[in-house]
């Protein structure tokens, strides 16, 4: 599990949503084992990579379990129809995210940080080697943030996933992640979270005069 | 979602319905004939009276047909456009699709008499006046695309619909100014909207565009799905979206447009009636709901034509005050709606 982070503005989210083949690349290579980004057809991508994006979704007239659902689509016959490896990928992503209390609801209904649970259990049922997540946690109380976060890392541990995701919590990707890349206007660092504090990374993130890292507890102080 | 079973009952209930519907819907009309006659002649029984019997085979019954063939297809349209532009409330009339298809008409039917000695195009035949209003619409549907690509906004999408449906409007002006009465008066009554005087040869006619536009459909149905969900996801899902667009978009056009050319502009049935579709069938999944919007447009077309046609007397009202009067109502309360802007 690898963390993006930096400051606002610096391209977190347009690296994750070009990596995902959301907007086009401007310069240089994208390869998805081995092979270009561009070779990839949308449905084989599809079920390469899935993403958890910011934006929101068209109808929040949705069920749950109908957007869950949706993450099949890739593996689906020509009209979507659910077969029972499908049926049972959804229930299983249901159950990880723990949604089966709200799985019948309308996304309506929902608030900001059930919904962004909902797409992770969607970006789940997809069944990719890679998820990519833009911000997967920033409706979410700390509680749920350390929730997700772990489950995720969990997923990526349990079955070998690639998961990527942009965040501003930069404690607790230090404390979660195994690998972290630090975005910088001239510079990019990228390794384990404690190699990246001997380097003395998260140091160069802020002005110095706002705010410090202290090494030792891994986290930021306000000056 | 997995459990289709629950579908079975409303769409038995909407089956029923609608052949009642129908049954009313030939029983009733200028001239009043007795049920059990009526029915007679349905099923082929001698009736007591021969004229009554060619006033149900050739006026009633096609009649019918038109009505369910255009409701039907105008709904789908209307279903497609919502799911394209994600919008609740696009329609073929609001986004002026129907604008387009009148421009095309009213270009080839008073056109016509302006450049008659330059083209000699003068024969204004069903073929020639459905592929007219098809481009007309097409015009249109495509420039609404392209805006749509720009806005994001529900609002503004519709404001500029509703700026192209009057700069259509102002084209048909002007060519009505330089146009003879007859051939004015000829423009005026097919913009009216009307689902009589449709002869069994243009029904078969209308029955295979709107058969073209439904297959289509059916084949874009998990696309359809996916853009619920908006492009970015869709793409993420493995739908082609240049393909998936432009097939929706021919569906829609040849739908809207070719419902247009026969019946004129129908107003509000292809914006409401998925709503009202909606409200019975709790989902958002195309597998249902565009087979269901097909029924129930087919039955709210005949309901609005039974009252056109104000059983019993000789005066027909125009389809389109009908229609605007049980279509307005549901824009109003979409837009009343605490939860609006949900489709």
């Amino acid at each position: 599990m690898t963390a993006i982070v930096g400051i606002n503005g610096i391209g977190k989210s347009t690296l994750l949503r070009t990596l995902g083949k959301v907007q086009p690349q401007l310069s240089g290579k994208i390869l998805v084992n081995k092979k270009p980004l561009e070779h990839y057809t949308p449905l084989a991508l599809a079920s390469e990579i899935s993403v958890v994006l910011t934006e929101p979704i068209a109808s929040k007239n949705l069920t749950v379990l109908e957007l869950i659902s949706l993450g099949r689509q890739p593996y689906t016959n020509w009209i979507g129809s659910l077969d029972e490896e499908d049926k049972h990928k959804i229930r299983a992503a249901i159950s990880m995210v723990q949604l089966e209390p709200l799985q019948h609801k309308k996304c309506y209904e929902l608030s900001d940080g059930q919904l962004q649970k909902v797409m992770v259990a969607r970006a789940l049922a997809q069944d990719t080697s890679i998820i990519l997540l833009d911000e997967p946690t920033s409706h979410l109380d700390l509680y749920h943030k350390v929730h997700i976060l772990k489950l995720l890392k969990h997923i990526a541990h349990e079955t070998k996933k690639t998961i990527l995701y942009t965040t501003h919590e930069i404690e607790i990707a230090i404390q979660l992640c195994d690998k972290m890349l630090i975005l910088e206007k001239d510079r990019s660092s990228f390794g384990e979270p404690c190699e990246l504090i001997r380097q003395q990374s998260f140091e160069r993130l802020f002005p110095s005069d706002t705010i410090t890292f202290d090494p030792i507890s891994g986290s930021f102080k306000i000056i | 979602m997995n459990d289709h079973k629950k579908y079975k009952v409303p769409f038995t209930v909407l089956g029923i319905v609608l052949l009642l519907c129908f049954v009313i819907n030939i029983s009733l009309g200028s001239v009043s004939i007795p049920f059990s006659d009526t029915m007679k002649i349905i099923f082929g029984a001698e009736a007591t009276n021969n004229s009554w019997k060619y006033i149900i085979w050739n006026y009633r019954v096609p009649k019918a047909f038109a009505a369910i063939l255009i409701g039907s297809g105008l709904s789908l349209s209307g279903l497609l456009m919502q799911t394209l532009f994600r919008n609740p409330l696009a329609g073929p009339f609001v986004l002026g699709i129907s604008s387009g298809a009148s421009l095309g008409a009213a270009i080839l039917i008073m056109g016509s008499s302006l450049m008659g000695s330059l083209f000699s195009f003068s024969f204004i035949n069903d073929i020639s006046l459905a592929i007219a209003s098809s481009i007309g619409s097409f015009l249109v549907l495509l420039a609404v695309v392209v805006v749509a690509a720009r806005v994001k906004d529900t609002m503004a999408l519709l404001i500029i619909g509703l700026m192209f449906g009057s700069i259509t409007g102002a084209l048909v002006s002007v060519l009505s100014y330089f146009t003879n009465a007859e051939k004015l008066q000829q423009y005026i009554y097919w913009s009216f909207g009307s689902v009589g005087n449709l002869s069994w040869n243009q029904l078969l006619m209308l029955l295979i565009i709107i058969l073209i536009g439904t297959l289509i459909s059916v084949l874009c149905i998990k696309p359809l799905n996916a853009f619920l969900l908006g492009e970015n996801y869709a793409r993420s899902l493995g739908v082609n979206l240049k393909n998936s667009r432009f097939f929706i978009i021919i569906a829609t056009g040849l739908l809207a447009g070719g419902i247009t050319a026969f019946a004129g502009p129908i107003a509000f049935i292809g914006l409401a009636v998925p709503h009202l579709t909606r409200q019975i069938f709790n989902t958002t999944d195309h597998r249902i709901l565009l087979p269901a919007v097909l029924v129930y447009g087919a039955i709210l077309m005949l309901l609005c034509d039974t009252i056109a046609q104000m059983p019993n007397s000789s005066s027909v009202l125009p389809i389109n005050a009908i229609t605007s009067i049980i279509g307005a109502p549901v824009v109003i309360w979409l837009l009343l709606r605490k939860r609006k802007m949900i489709f």
